[in-house]
């Protein structure tokens, strides 16, 4: 058979922020080989089917990938459920979201199929994590932020004891290439805001690429919605997984000696 | 947008669920993401019972349009039905 296709995909139980055991949505190829990590973001509703369709994306295309579920502490229940119990407790606080991030890194690490380089990517309210996640730990050979809000924050006010600083403040602390999907006709984050972060990754000399979308605001890529671009989704998405594998990818060398 | 925009109600009902009849003293309200439209933002209600740990709760996602058609039925039927019946204390 020249051209082999399978994945396995199942929920795993990982070890989060505080050394607490927490749900994961986790698929990685069948064949045999070493695999690249990607650690997959949910956005604000929650763990959703769409996420865990990105999860198996990713192991579709050579990856070990891992979605942590950031809110299994509010657990159990649907993630739907759980996802409201954490809205209407003002969601999560960020240092937990980096630790659980953290631990989901662990694992894809911890795991015989690991090519030893793990990326971030997340959308919405997970680009943001994925941003503060990537200037927070190291390790990640790649972030991707996916139209992620409030990496820039311009009203004070929403800074608070869970959120209590604007990732784009910590961006001299990035340690790995980023990549930029958006939409320009998102309202969060804006093409101002979006404009304005890509100015302090040229000022502090990071490596970065920003790719910004005509006719598509929030959530393109998400195919359950109205925001479904399919021609820029679709374009999107060959430039995450050509991003993620020229960053993650393993060494020739250690390829050939498998 | 993916905020974290919660309003909250008091409540003083009832709602069926999944589980049943269980009385509820809170809807949480926002508009954002849904999680089962299609939209890109609906207003969303959750009712639940904070009193009891707002574990269980009735869902509705529902465009703005609908949603502001909604708050006109709502005062309509009640200014009828006081009409009718007259206004309750509670």
């Amino acid at each position: 058979m020249s051209y082999y296709q399978g994945l396995q995909a199942e929920t795993v139980a990982f070890r989060g922020y505080n050394d607490d055991q927490g749900e994961a949505y986790y698929a990685r190829p069948l064949r045999a080989g070493r695999f690249p990590g990607i650690v997959v973001i949910h956005h604000l509703p929650g763990w959703d089917e769409w996420i865990m369709e990105v999860v198996r994306k990713f192991a579709h295309h050579g990856f070990a990938a891992i979605s942590p579920h950031l809110y299994f502490r509010e657990g159990p229940g649907s993630p739907d459920d759980v996802g409201a119990r954490v809205r209407a407790a003002g969601g999560v606080a960020d240092a937990q979201v980096v630790g659980d991030i953290a631990g989901a890194m662990a694992y894809l690490r911890g795991e015989a199929n690991a090519n030893g380089k793990i990326g971030v990517i997340g959308f919405c309210s997970g680009g943001r994590h994925a941003y503060l996640a990537a200037c927070t730990l190291s390790g990640f050979g790649a972030i991707v932020d996916c139209w992620g809000g409030n990496v820039i924050v311009d009203n004070p006010n929403d800074l608070n004891a869970k959120r209590h600083i604007a990732p784009i403040d910590l961006t001299a602390k990035l340690g790995c290439p980023l990549l930029g999907i958006f939409g320009n006709d998102d309202a969060n984050p804006t093409a101002d805001q979006v404009n304005r972060t890509e100015a302090v990754l040229k000022r502090l000399g990071k490596t970065y690429e920003f790719h910004r979308y005509d006719g598509a605001g929030h959530a393109f890529f998400n195919n359950t919605r109205d925001a479904y671009r399919p021609e820029q989704a679709m374009d999107g998405w060959h430039k995450v997984l050509a991003f993620l594998n020229r960053h993650l990818a393993a060494p020739a060398a250690s390829v050939a000696a498998e | 947008m993916c905020s974290y925009i919660v309003e909250k109600a008091a409540l003083v009902g009832s709602a069926k669920g999944g589980k049943g009849w269980m009385r509820i003293d809170t809807a949480n309200v926002y508009f954002d993401h849904p999680y089962h439209s299609t939209l890109d933002h609906v207003l969303a209600i959750d009712f639940t019972n904070e009193g009891e740990g707002g574990r269980d709760r009735v869902a509705v996602e529902l465009s703005a349009q609908s949603a502001r058609a909604l708050v006109e039925r709502i005062l309509a039927a009640l200014a009828s039905g006081e009409a009718a019946h007259g206004a309750e204390a509670v």
